[in-house]
């Protein structure tokens, strides 16, 4: 029976395949439905070519604003959890101090806790202190719980780290300042950046948290969210398309860049 | 996204400091900052939620503590179904994501070559996308009149699945087989990173010695690879689990009121009941039934060096 030997041994690729299908499906329907022109206001059925949603991005109320909202909050959050986040991972390393343990467990339970529980207890504290939900709380919650995602990036970079770079570099009359700058900097860096990328993708995505903490404001998640509810204007669809095509291009060219350095040391 | 490129500037410089032999404070000024941000926005609210699940009162009169420990228990009495099917749905969620997700992390690892790159791009791409968007698109996959349903029809499977209660009638959309769908759907990725990260440091060679002793294929995978794997597929389950037990997006989306899940409740409650005593309470109760699941978990795969 050759097509059940043939099966046989390209099981891991056929079912592999079929897996990364699953994944990218949404994704297909999603671009497909872009160019869709829906008779009322839900776009879930396939109707008419268009290209109409395309030449016209912004032309749904308030969609493009909170675009800008979450575009903000994630450049922010992704700062402040960088620069954060960065030091603590830094300080984990490379000294040894007192309740290193507790740090560690501090770090590693905000990951570990579903978001509704983290969300519902962060508004608790906002309504006990009588603060006004809106931009600034949204911008705290997204730092405090993308913070451990980047101690995690940075730290597993400085950890393979051979400290004895650095002691060259001092041997050769480098102050301390030039060593951070010029040798730990450049080689944290990869994982930095990832913190950061890390960071800016799950505060632009997040849902669950800006939920209960956004007051009035509208983020892009939130945006969709109500527009499941009203009527999804095909212009969603065009974002969802446009933010694909940009993240493929994103982790290409960052794949790219980080695998010609390999070959380079190698 | 552009803005990435303006990187932020990075942390103090420790060095700048005295040098670290005599810095010893250098550590604890590092950590201040970012630790501070977590106790006060991360362990004071729980300690806030611990008080709000022990108040009594109402909205107009104000909340006070009165250790009122019944609301505990009415809370669990009155949504112990929604608990129920929260661990449920993710636990199925949980192993079709091992189920699918081991293949195509296998695949990464070892069979993909020179389109390695490009899976990996596939895998991590949706992470950037608007999950909101991507989950629902599959009301339209899982339409009434669309193809998954007709297919399904025509072989049988909805006879099978409506005699298990997965489905009801000729739809998927608003049963709980949507829902799990939704569920494994939305955090495969999170099972499929760490499983590759584990397969990829396996040796090759291991794999060619087996093979050298005449194991088959089968068990080479049962008794070398997933064994080694085994960091991975904890990391792995624990990161889809805990997220999808307490997830209310895809119920809400692709669910009805029969598949509501824990997370709908507590946010029912907490934005539109405004019942805060309650819907604290819920929000303890599912945090420490997780928190007790993941340490019996580590604790039995023996794997607590991994976090």
């Amino acid at each position: 029976m050759p097509v059940v030997n043939w099966l046989k041994r390209h099981f891991v690729v056929i079912a592999g395949l079929l897996t990364l299908g699953y994944l990218l499906l949404p994704n297909v329907v999603v671009t497909v439905f872009s160019f869709n022109k829906p008779k009322g206001r839900f776009n879930y059925e396939w109707q008419q070519f268009s290209t109409a949603a395309w030449k016209d991005p912004c032309g749904v109320a308030d969609m493009c604003g909170s675009l800008s909202i979450s575009l903000q909050i994630a450049f922010w959050a992704t700062a402040g959890a960088t620069i954060l986040g960065t030091m603590i991972a830094f300080a984990l390393v490379r000294y040894r101090f007192r309740a290193r343990g507790t740090v560690n467990s501090l770090i590693f339970l905000p990951m570990a806790m579903p978001e509704v529980v983290m969300a519902a207890s962060l508004l608790t504290l906002f309504l006990n202190l009588g603060a006004q939900l809106g931009f600034w709380t949204i911008l705290i919650a997204h730092i405090m719980f993308c913070l451990s995602f980047v101690v995690v990036a940075v730290k597993a970079r400085v950890m393979s780290m051979d400290p004895r770079l650095e002691q060259a570099a001092q041997d050769l009359y480098a102050g301390p300042a030039q060593t951070f700058l010029r040798v730990t900097l450049p080689i944290a860096a990869p994982g930095i950046a990832a913190g950061a990328l890390l960071s800016f993708a799950l505060s632009f995505d997040d849902f669950i948290i800006t939920n209960f903490n956004a007051g009035s404001t509208v983020t892009f998640p939130m945006f969709v969210w109500g527009s499941a509810q009203r009527g999804t204007p095909v212009q969603i669809n065009v974002i969802g398309t446009a933010m694909f095509l940009v993240a493929v291009l994103l982790v290409l060219s960052s794949m790219l860049i980080s695998n010609r350095r390999n070959k380079q040391k190698a | 996204m552009a803005t990435l490129s303006e990187a932020p500037p990075l942390a103090p410089v420790p060095e700048k400091k005295p040098p670290r032999k005599r810095g010893r404070l250098v550590p604890y000024w590092l950590l201040l900052p970012g630790l501070l941000w977590l106790v006060i926005f991360f362990a004071l609210p729980m300690i806030y939620q611990a008080s709000t699940s022990v108040q009594t009162g109402s909205l107009e009169e104000g909340y006070k503590v009165t250790w009122h420990l019944a609301t505990y228990w009415d809370a669990m009495s009155e949504y112990w179904p929604q608990f129920l099917r929260s661990l449920l749905y993710a636990g199925a969620a949980t192993i079709l994501c091992l189920v699918l997700g081991y293949p195509l992390a296998y695949l990464i690892a070892f069979r993909a070559g020179r389109w390695r790159n490009l899976i990996m791009v596939l895998v991590i791409a949706p992470f950037f996308t608007s999950f909101l968007i991507r989950t629902l698109a599959w009301k339209t996959i899982l339409a009434d009149s669309g193809p998954v349903v007709s297919t399904l029809n025509t072989l049988h499977v909805l006879d099978v699945t409506n005699w298990l209660g997965w489905t009801s009638g000729d739809r998927v959309l608003a049963t709980p087989l949507a829902v799990v769908c939704g569920l494994t759907y939305n955090f495969l990725p999170f099972m499929i990173l760490p499983l590759y990260t584990s397969l990829e440091r396996i040796d090759g060679r291991l794999h060619e010695a087996a093979g050298d002793l005449y194991a088959r294929p089968w068990t080479t995978f049962r008794k070398v690879t997933f064994p080694l794997s085994m960091p991975g597929v904890v990391s792995g389950t624990l990161l889809t689990f805990i997220p999808a037990a307490g997830d209310y997006v895809n119920a809400e989306l692709l669910g009805s009121t029969d598949t509501r899940m824990i997370g709908n409740v507590i946010q029912t409650q907490f934005l539109r009941i405004l019942d805060y005593p309650t819907a604290a309470a819920l929000s303890f109760i599912l945090m420490a039934a997780i928190l007790l699941m993941v340490t019996i978990y580590i604790r039995r795969a023996g794997t607590e060096d991994l976090v």
